[in-house]
């Protein structure tokens, strides 16, 4: 390792070679500005394109300003950040962004979130000398995203995500110069391209160009009506990331509060998709189970690896890439949809009401949720299970609007039936969970022993690929977790060459799991606050009086009373589905 | 008989001229005395096109197909001049008998263009009769790639694309940089508009190029070579295939060359036309079928360029000098041009001049002779006002500079730059701001979008002059315009950006009084932005012929026969065409 030394602003930092401006000055607590850069630290995601020009800085001897970000440091180098010249091209340069930007931000979604917001906040921005032009197009609203392209200033974080990350390649530059644009390719609406709707591009988009569709209004109203009952159901992630919307320390679990909250919002029935979690595992479980004992006993039809199902931006990701695998996932519903089934029918009966005087809302750390929801196989006579889906940014803004003191609130318990859950449960928010929850209760199902200890630690950690066996008493089950699509694809392209000899593979598509999903709050390029809700979502599970889905009493309840048995008719009718060979074949044809 | 068979000639029938002078020959008999061959371009190509008899040098200008049996009965035969044809001299009004006395040649040399207009670019066997494929030879056979770096350093040669890098330092980088593959990129990706001096190398040229690659290739061990051309170059396109496919047949491409155990073959990659990819790293991007955008420097193309290998990328021109520097010695070439600015450069000289076409002069010569000499000077004996140089991102240069000698840093250091070689030449008729307006049309639409300074600012550039056109200015754009451009000079991310403010800042410095008209008087010097100029009649010139309010397209000229007319002002769209139609001088503009 080669140690350099320069100056910064006068002061003397030693780094090592190869270290941009941008960290050299970190290193003395200066923070330069950016507006494009990003740089996810474990998840081994660095998107420097020097396109901002926020970050300049004067370099003695160099001809032009260096962006702070891109620029390497060499032996002796002498910087200044923060003289005449630098700031006012960096002023000027905010305001050029400035010229080309819709000044709507009292009634912008990003109002308050957006970093280009904080930027004229930090520059002192109170006039714009150069107006002109100003681009414009045409909104585009689909299931889960809204594009608003006047409000892009062309960082190409969103790039990077679906392109490097993902792996989708939905976004790109199109168009020069001023009318130049992310897009999908020829202009297209998200709707018409093969987004998975991961929601990676809404996660790291510092303006309002890219937000979720908001449910809050049809919410409020269903709220209030009467004849309605609201039943919500919030994912395991929404938790470990709720508290950070009201300044609380990224992995502080405010489980209780938020059920607090949901009540004083006026849900009727605040559920917990934990219940569904362990619903799935148990449907998951044994096809998982049926599966390896069919494959064990020679059976050379099997489709192995099971891929999980749990995730919604993952199952658009194979029907639009991986069409001919699409036998390989598992057939398990999302938790997220087989709560809506449970509710809209075992549930329904129970307090003797019917799906159509029904509302299931779904808070999710995702925004696939909200295109998930939607499907045509997850309505009945078009009703769906699930009839919206808001997001944990969302849910914060509700309990804001609705002058609710987040910290002071009291901790409450979910009701029941639905909202009973076990740790293993409560892990399907991180990269790993799933696949834990599920060799928790297939071993002990498949040996017929009781597991000593259900931390299977081999499972965890925040690799983007990670391989891991289980001994079954004798039997290895090898196991595959990736977290991100691009990993995802990387495992696929090796089952799809006969390269694997997984036996189950765990996929989540955005990073570390939902925990880093496309609705929760912005990390605004810092990892840490993902890991840090992982650390959370474990705590959570370590703390539960029951860790493996299939001792959760209102699930076997809810088997003798209604579904009988794992992989019933019953349960196939109201928990499985199947997938679709979405392959675009019509690109170049319209 | 030469006859040009570059494209300008090739548009005005050069082709048909071509057929019908080879029909005469053989119709007369005289194919074993006369040799019609078509070459690449003489330069001159405003008098296109173009037959150059030899060896007694005669050439004749703007010959007609059905000039050839003259020419042929005249000149081959009986030993006379068509006198017709030949050219006259604009200042002194006299025919000139041969190219030698012409002062569009006399004080050119010709190193880069030295086979150009002189031999059959689609023949090899005329290449190798001009000591081709000597050099390549020599290097590859008795030279090491370290010594032939070194004489190519000793030369003093550089890049002749705009950037003018040395290209014996860029050879040296690359061929420390080991890789198991490395490229050599030709750039043929000629952007600047009225630039066409690569165009002509590999139309009249094509084999000096591909032997300079081979050289390059050899001297870094590289052994694949690239030539990236715009699409829209046909002929240079159809010439370089010929001539590939020629070295292949002759051993000068392909396995062992020579003999000397060297692999080396060219493939050719098409561009759509985009000015940055003039740009290094945007062209590799544009190879690799990525957006054509640059990305920030280092990693350099030496470390890592095409598909991440070690990649050496030199202009068309910067390669024609090559062969010659082997030749005849890096000492000869050093001998011509300045102190840091080695051999001749090829400009395109066009606009306001008597002489339009390609030319080839020393470095150091001044804009001068460049101007007056070679060029002949203004046409219709106008007053010279300014010499842009540099293509559109060079500036303004004024008759203080005609002095200057021109090479890569006295360019800079006035506020203009060498580019590739554009020289524009405008008189008193143009007005300064309307022409950096212009060119800002041309980066705006050039440029890629990636960084905020040149996709935003060059619009809001582009915008303000238009404001200050439309007598709309104030002294407080006038200051907005140089800080816009000081910034957007100051921190784009590529040389586009770096320059494209260029025009403006030196008209700003050059012809600030213009500017000033403009904003505080409303007023156009020249008389070329309309909205600061009216027509007015005068009536003690008007003779009431009707011939203005006959050939008004608007009817905005009333008046009776052999009375004073009058223009509607309200009416009047400034077409100019009542000033052209009349004989008294009565139009004036105001």
């Amino acid at each position: 390792m080669e140690l350099i030394k320069l100056k910064i602003d006068n002061r003397t930092v030693e780094v090592e070679k190869g270290t941009t401006i941008f960290h050299a000055a970190k290193k003395l607590g200066i923070e330069i500005p950016t507006l494009c850069y990003m740089n996810l630290g474990d998840l081994k995601i660095e998107h420097k394109p020097g396109g901002c020009r926020v970050c300049v800085v004067e370099v003695e001897g160099r001809r032009n300003l260096a962006p702070a970000c891109a620029t390497e440091c060499f032996e002796g180098m002498e910087v200044q950040t923060h003289n005449v010249r630098v700031l006012n091209a960096r002023k000027t340069v905010l305001e050029l962004i400035l010229s080309d930007h819709p000044f709507d931000c009292l009634i912008c979604a990003k109002s308050g979130t957006c970093d280009l917001q904080d930027m004229a906040i930090k520059m002192g921005v109170r006039s714009i000398p150069y107006q002109g032009e100003k681009s414009t197009y045409k909104p585009d609203f689909s299931p889960a995203i809204i594009r608003e392209m006047d409000k892009c200033i062309m960082c190409r974080r969103c790039e990077t995500m679906c392109n490097d990350f993902q792996t989708v390649g939905v976004l790109s530059g199109i168009n020069r110069g001023f009318e130049s644009v992310v897009a999908p390719a020829f202009e297209r609406d998200l709707d018409h391209s093969e987004c998975t709707y991961c929601g990676q591009c809404v996660a790291v988009c510092p303006t309002g160009a890219l937000t979720e569709v908001d449910h809050t209004t049809q919410l409020i109203r269903d709220l209030a009506d009467p004849k309605k009952t609201v039943v919500v159901q919030t994912a395991p992630a929404v938790r470990a990331a709720l508290g950070e919307a009201f300044g609380l320390e990224p992995g502080t679990l405010v489980t209780g509060k938020m059920v607090s909250a949901l009540r004083r919002l006026g849900f009727d029935y605040v559920f917990d998709t934990d219940f569904a979690a362990d619903l799935t595992i148990m449907e998951e479980g044994s096809e998982l189970l049926d599966r390896l004992t069919r494959f064990l006993g020679g059976d050379k039809e099997v489709k192995l690896p099971m891929l999980t199902s749990c995730c919604p931006g993952w199952v658009n990701f194979f029907e639009y890439h991986f069409p001919d695998m699409r036998d390989i996932p598992s057939t398990a519903r999302s938790p997220q949809q087989m709560f809506g089934s449970i509710a809209k029918t075992y549930f329904a009966d129970k307090i003797e009401t019917n799906r159509k005087e029904m509302v299931v809302v779904s808070v999710m750390p995702c925004v696939a949720k909200k295109y998930e929801c939607t499907r045509e196989e997850f309505k009945v006579d078009g009703n769906p299970d699930v009839d919206y889906s808001i997001s944990t940014r969302e849910l914060a803004h509700l309990i804001k609007r609705t002058n609710m003191d987040f910290a002071s609130l009291p901790e409450e318990d979910f009701d029941k039936p639905l909202g009973e859950s076990t740790g293993a449960a409560v892990i399907f928010g991180t990269t790993g969970g799933v696949i834990e929850a599920a060799v928790r209760t297939a071993y002990e199902i498949h040996t017929g022993k009781s597991l000593e200890k259900v931390d299977f630690e081999q499972l965890r950690g925040f690799e983007g690929i990670r391989k891991a066996s289980v001994d079954f008493e004798g039997t290895e089950i090898k196991i595959g977790i990736a977290h991100g699509l691009g990993h995802a694809r990387k495992l696929l392209d090796d089952i799809k060459a006969g390269k694997s000899d997984f036996h189950a593979i765990e996929i989540m598509a955005c990073p570390g799991g939902c925990i880093g999903g496309g609705g929760q709050p912005l990390h605004h390029g810092d990892p840490s606050v993902i890991k840090a809700r992982q650390k959370a979502i474990y705590q959570e599970d370590a703390g539960k009086a029951i860790r493996k889905s299939h001792e959760n009493p209102y699930i076997k309840k809810l088997y003798e009373e209604f579904l009988e048995k794992p992989m019933s008719e019953k349960a196939h009718h109201l928990l499985h589905t199947h997938y679709f060979d979405k392959k675009r074949k019509d690109v170049l044809l319209d | 008989m030469l006859v040009c068979g570059g494209t300008g000639c090739h548009a005005s029938a050069g082709e048909l001229l071509f057929e019908n002078l080879k029909k005469e020959v053989q119709e007369n008999d005289l194919k074993d005395e006369v040799q019609v061959v078509a070459t690449g371009c003489f330069g001159f190509c405003e008098k296109g096109p173009i037959v150059k008899i030899i060896p007694d040098n005669t050439f004749y200008v703007q010959v007609k197909p059905e000039d050839a049996k003259e020419l042929v009965s005249e000149h081959a035969i009986k030993g006379r001049k068509v006198k017709r044809l030949l050219y006259t001299d604009p200042v002194k009004k006299e025919q000139i008998q041969d190219s030698k006395h012409m002062g569009f040649y006399k004080k050119q040399l010709r190193i880069a263009l030295r086979n150009c207009g002189m031999i059959d670019p689609e023949n090899i066997d005329e290449y190798l009769a001009a000591d081709g494929y000597e050099a390549m030879g020599r290097v590859l056979l008795e030279m090491k790639p370290e010594d032939a770096i070194q004489e190519v350093l000793d030369a003093g040669l550089r890049g002749r694309g705009g950037g003018g890098f040395p290209t014996g330092l860029k050879w040296q980088i690359a061929s420390k940089n080991h890789a198991d593959q490395k490229y050599v990129v030709c750039n043929a990706d000629e952007g600047d508009p009225g630039a066409f001096m690569d165009r002509s190398i590999l139309e009249g040229d094509p084999h000096t190029v591909l032997e300079a690659m081979v050289i390059n290739g050899f001297c870094i061990n590289a052994t694949k070579g690239l030539i990236y051309i715009r699409a829209e170059y046909p002929l240079a396109i159809k010439r370089l295939k010929i001539a590939i496919d020629q070295a292949r047949e002759y051993g000068l491409l392909g396995k062992d060359i020579l003999g000397s155990g060297f692999d080396f073959d060219v493939e050719i990659r098409y561009g759509a036309g985009a000015f940055v990819c003039g740009e290094e790293t945007a062209l590799i991007h544009s190879m690799e079928g990525e957006r054509c955008e640059p990305t920030f420097k280092p990693p350099f193309p030496a470390q890592s360029g095409y598909l991440g290998k070690p990649t050496n990328v030199n202009n068309v021109e910067t390669y024609a000098n090559i062969p010659v520097i082997f030749n005849k010695g890096a000492k000869w070439f050093a001998s011509i041009g300045t102190e840091k600015s080695k051999g001749t450069k090829v400009f395109a000289l066009a606009g306001k001049i008597n002489n339009v076409g390609l030319i080839e002069v020393p470095m150091g010569i001044t804009l001068r002779e460049v101007i007056f000499e070679i060029g002949g000077g203004i046409q219709g004996g106008k007053k010279f006002k300014a010499v842009q140089t540099g293509g559109p991102s060079g500036g303004c240069l004024t008759d203080e500079h005609l002095d200057t000698p021109i090479d890569f840093d006295n360019l800079l250091a006035v506020g203009s730059m060498m580019g590739s070689g554009g020289m524009i030449v405008m008189d008193e008729d143009d007005c300064m701001v309307a022409v950096s307006q212009f060119y800002l049309e041309f980066t705006v639409e050039e440029s890629c979008g990636k960084c905020s300074p040149c996709r935003i600012g060059n619009k809001r550039l582009y915008e303000l002059l238009g404001k200050i056109t439309k007598g709309q200015g104030t002294e407080d754009d006038l200051d907005n315009l140089r800080n816009l451009s000081d910034v957007i000079k100051d921190s784009s991310l590529c040389g586009l950006g770096q320059t494209s403010p260029n025009p403006v800042l030196s008209t700003l410095d050059n012809f600030y009084e213009e500017y000033l008209a403009h904003v505080n008087e409303q007023k156009c010097f020249a008389g070329q932005c309309k909205e600061l100029i009216r027509y007015e009649i005068i009536p003690e010139n008007c003779v009431g012929c009707t011939v203005c309010a006959r050939n008004c397209p608007v009817n905005c000229i009333s008046g009776e026969r052999k009375q004073v007319h009058t223009i509607d002002q309200s009416l009047c769209i400034k077409c100019n065409a009542c000033m052209e139609k009349c004989k008294f001088n009565a139009v004036t503009i105001i």
